[in-house]
């Protein structure tokens, strides 16, 4: 029996000691009907060696593609020592720091990471974490109806230029509480999103603005005009943006004249592999006079009984453990593992390392872009300032394309057909430091051979 | 046993113009124009520290925690069972780790398939119909679950039903989770043998009642006996069942949410299933759900088309399910902590997976068996332990003045993580106990001896254990100052 120490001279002892007569007898007390017949549907163990080799044939269905691909998750270089130490079963197989004497190596590195998150976003303070960026919205949508008391109406504005994905999260995860979430259009030449499609709202009660830097397109968004736009009118301010972009974006803290009142974003791209998915983590931070507004654990240095410093859990009357029904949140298990590979990850680069990858990302983008619009039949979208992700406007369906380009080893970007069919056939771009200038020629080289050998005339189909 | 002592920041150990260079790409020659109005004027205060300062400075700090790995674990309802590093090993390959969520079809048939695969056996393992695999904690199952049965009476024109009833005993999130579904918690007491109070229930319920969230075995470690007649009770008004699946470890293999007419679950993944807790996650909260539910899965759910060597997979969106409660996360939830579990799953398979509910509730037996002969109370003495147990030291604090907490903190001394205190909070002075099956008979004997040590203690020389621990890293922390005086980032002094 896989995991289960026991021998049978054990089992034996052990229910001499309780008085049963049989393993069976300790289920005394459910009803016989409902016990289990079979498990027919489960397959029979398999031994480790046997595991691994059904998942390396797994793995090697899906291959090692050459992956243009961002929307949200970025391809990164990650230091080898952030996943050996964060694999440490020290930290790997501990639980939540509620035991906080024992936990220190866990409360501490969430102190670090709170220091840093405030350090890069220009916030005052984070909490530990919350599953990712998506939910980082939703959850700051929430707070700020609580944190905003001048507003009643509930209703906060989302920029269409706001990754989809979060704008349908927040959309499931506010609705009950009954939330107004509008969407505000954007530029149609530039990609984004313009004081005057705020108009409309000039004399309403709006309880926040989200404004996604970069935007989803990859454009930057005036910052600043939005910001004191919203707090002109009584909103307060949700950033959601990329932390390697804040190596060399002005931070959300410094936006207009006051700075963004709440500051999320996903966190993948601080030492997280892509691994489909996730996991990833949500960074979460705000000003001081909003943190008991904060939903989601946060560490506090404090001293011990013999005045020496350490750490532990604090502002717990926000959480559900103790406040049930009224906590901020019903946010328990985060995302802490991954909060320490993004400290360790932002240790090893610095500010300094941070900026390189950032820069890197932004020539790589232009280099791609540069090497792609130069192809017939392809040209940009839009003509705002990019960081790290473009949009390309492509004479024909995106689909058959992506599906050539895959066939070749190349997953080419993210068909925005559903999200966006406004742009007509629009296909959303990324490189990052992790491609290469021979990565670029390879994806262009393969777009040419694509749109050659399917001509444009197909469109119409 | 005595652990490194503290540890400086990790901004203590930067020096102006140090980095771990050999991590950073070179610098570009022609560095891309950011607007000078979108740009940042200083760099972040982050640490200036070397690529040796951060691996000894992190490994240090791993050190000062207890973990699985390093300690017997007993926190009751967390299921802090060994996590084998094969499912990490696996998840980790780079394959898996270099894919991206959006990747094509072509790209993903070899995850889809183990994600389809674990559908299955969870809808197996819980007599589910359906089951959704993105929520990536088990409160955010629990709010998928509550999500769905609010859009099931709402496509019912049902509109009146808003009151989700959670006994006394209930995990806190299940009153927060209905809150953060707009909906009402009400609360209904548990008899003096630790089952629900079927005539409270029967009282509760009505026209208003959208369903009932238990967990079963409940969180006073018994199982909920009249669990039928508690359906029964609750569909007659028109509700629905909720189950937690926080502590489907104890039932694991014998008993089926499903067969119990639970409508809709969560499974913990990181505890029946094994994934690493990670110092408070990753976890994930998979949901399963009974036939009246299925059409309001959380998006995607993996579907599969045609058999064999023809079998493709693919995720399932708004098209398939339009009446979904939508999407909960940026993509797929969290894959690897779902890698992780279906590696698990395939190495227990089904002879495996009864056992574990069998040896965990043999070993919590037998542990609440020997400490009662070491003089402990149970407080539930006249039932069946299931796979945790509570033991009560209200008689300890009124005698000697030794709390549970003083009990759980010494215990830390002895080398043992303290189990769950003060929870469930009906029960005063408590220590919820879970060893798991993964636990030797050798390790419980030895937390045994650690406890009957801490009782003579008690007796003999109780400020030793008030004034636990002695030997972590920090004694007991000033909690008051931390709330009242927010030391929460440091901030670096100015240049």
């Amino acid at each position: 029996m896989p995991f289960i120490p026991h021998t049978e001279a054990d089992v034996t002892e052990m229910l001499a000691a309780i008085g049963a007569s049989d393993i069976e007898a300790l289920f005394e007390e459910i009803p016989v009907e409902l016990r289990v017949r079979s498990l027919a549907g489960i397959p029979a163990g398999l031994n480790e060696q046997q595991v691994m080799q059904l998942m390396y044939a797994r793995a090697r269905m899906d291959g090692r593609p050459l992956n243009f691909i961002g929307a949200g998750a970025y391809e990164h270089h990650i230091p080898a020592a952030v996943w050996a130490i964060v694999s440490r079963g020290e930290f790997y197989s501990a639980y939540t720091p509620y035991q906080a004497e024992a936990s220190q190596g866990t409360l501490q590195t969430i102190y670090e990471y709170q220091s840093m998150i405030t350090a890069l976003t220009g916030a005052e303070v984070a909490n530990a974490s919350v599953y990712d960026g998506a939910t980082a919205v939703a959850e700051a949508c929430l707070m700020a109806v609580r944190a905003n008391r001048k507003s009643t109406a509930g209703r906060v504005l989302l920029p269409r230029t706001l990754n989809p994905h979060y704008r349908a999260v927040a959309q499931a995860s506010t609705g009950g509480q009954g939330l107004k979430l509008e969407e505000i259009p954007y530029v149609r030449e530039r990609g984004q999103t313009e004081l005057e499609a705020l108009a409309p709202y000039a004399g309403q009660d709006v309880t926040a603005l989200v404004i996604q830097q970069p935007n989803f397109f990859g454009v930057l968004e005036d910052v600043d005009a939005l910001t004191d736009w919203a707090h002109a009118r009584g909103a307060l301010v949700i950033a959601t943006v990329n932390p390697t972009s804040l190596a060399l974006l002005k931070p959300p803290g410094l936006w207009g004249q006051r700075g963004a009142d709440i500051v999320v974003g996903d966190g993948q791209p601080l030492g997280c592999p892509l691994s489909s998915g996730g996991p990833y983590f949500g960074f979460m931070a705000t000003r001081m006079e909003f943190v008991r507004q904060m939903p989601g654990r946060i560490v506090g240095r404090t001293v011990d009984l013999d005045g020496r410093p350490g750490f532990t859990l604090t502002l717990q009357a926000r959480e559900q453990h103790i406040r049930r029904g009224k906590a901020t949140s019903n946010i328990c298990t985060n995302q802490g593992l991954l909060m320490i590979a993004g400290t360790i990850y932002l240790a090893m680069m610095g500010a300094e390392g941070l900026e390189r990858v950032a820069s890197a990302c932004m020539a790589r983008t232009s280099e791609l872009v540069a090497a792609l619009a130069r192809l017939p039949g392809v040209r940009t979208a839009f003509s705002g300032t990019r960081f790290h992700e473009a949009v390309l406007l492509i004479d024909r369906p995106v689909a058959p394309v992506l599906e050539a380009l895959a066939a070749r080893g190349i997953e080419g970007g993210f068909d925005l057909a559903e999200c966006y069919p406004e742009l007509g056939p629009a296909l959303l771009v990324c490189a990052t430091e992790a491609r290469s200038a021979a990565d670029i020629a390879t994806y262009a080289a393969a777009l040419g051979e694509v749109l050659q050998s399917a001509p444009a005339a197909r469109k119409q189909a | 046993m005595t652990l490194p002592m503290c540890e400086p920041l990790v901004y203590e150990f930067g020096r102006a113009g140090r980095g771990a260079r050999g991590q950073w790409p070179a610098p570009e020659s022609n560095p891309p124009a950011v607007p000078a109005a979108l740009r940042r004027a200083r760099r972040a205060p982050l640490p200036e520290v070397s690529e040796l300062d951060v691996v000894r400075h992190y490994t240090r700090l791993s050190q000062l925690n207890f973990s699985i790995d390093t300690h017997f674990y007993p926190l009751g309802s967390c299921t802090m069972k060994y996590n084998p590093r094969a499912c990490n090993a696996a998840a980790l390959l780079p394959e898996f780790l270099g894919r991206h969520p959006l990747a094509s079809a072509r790209h993903s048939q070899g995850f889809l398939e183990c994600m389809y695969e674990l559908q299955e056996m969870l809808k197996e393992v819980t007599g589910m119909r359906g089951v959704a695999l993105t929520p990536m904690a088990g409160a955010h199952g629990e709010f998928a679950g509550v999500a769905m049965i609010r859009a099931y009476h709402r496509a019912r024109g049902d509109l009146a039903r808003n009151e989700i009833i959670v006994p006394t005993a209930a995990h806190g999130t299940n009153p927060a989770t209905a809150t953060m579904c707009g909906c009402v918690a009400r609360e209904v007491g548990v008899g003096p043998d630790g089952d629900v109070d079927l005539a409270a229930l029967a009282a509760a319920v009505g026209p208003k009642t959208a369903g009932i969230m238990l967990t079963n075995p409940s969180t006073l470690g018994i199982f909920e006996r009249r669990i039928t007649e508690v359906a029964r009770i609750v569909h007659a008004a028109g509700g629905l069942l909720y189950y937690d699946g926080a502590n489907l470890n104890a039932i694991l293999g014998k008993v089926r949410p499903g067969d119990m007419e639970f409508d809709v679950l969560h499974m913990n993944l990181h505890k029946t299933f094994s994934t690493p807790h990670g110092g408070g996650g990753p976890g994930a909260g998979a949901v399963g759900v009974g036939p009246r539910l299925l059409p309001f899965m959380p998006l995607p759910v993996v579907a599969k088309s045609g058999a064999g060597e023809a079998a493709r997979y693919r995720w399932q969106g708004e098209q398939d399910l339009p009446q979904s409660i939508g999407r909960l996360t940026g993509f797929n939830g969290n894959a690897g902590v779902l890698l992780r579990a279906y590696v698990y799953m395939r190495m227990l398979g089904r002879e495996g997976m009864s056992r574990v509910g069998e040896y965990a509730t043999l070993n919590s037996n037998y542990l609440l068996a020997r400490l009662q002969q070491a003089g402990f109370v149970a407080a539930y003495p006249q039932r069946r332990a299931s796979h945790e147990f509570i033991l009560t030291l209200k008689a300890l604090a009124q005698q000697q003045g030794v709390t549970a907490m003083d009990v759980a903190k010494r215990l830390l001394d002895l080398g043992f993580h303290a189990p769950t205190t003060y929870f469930p909070l009906l029960v005063p002075e408590c220590l919820l106990i879970e060893p798991t099956e993964t636990e030797s008979k050798e390790t419980l004997d030895a937390f045994v001896a650690a406890m009957a040590q801490i009782l003579r203690e008690a007796a003999t020389e109780p400020d030793t254990v008030r004034g636990a621990p002695h030997t972590m890293p920090v004694r007991r922390l000033d909690d008051v100052r931390a709330a009242r005086e927010l030391d929460l980032a440091y901030r670096p002094p100015a240049p």
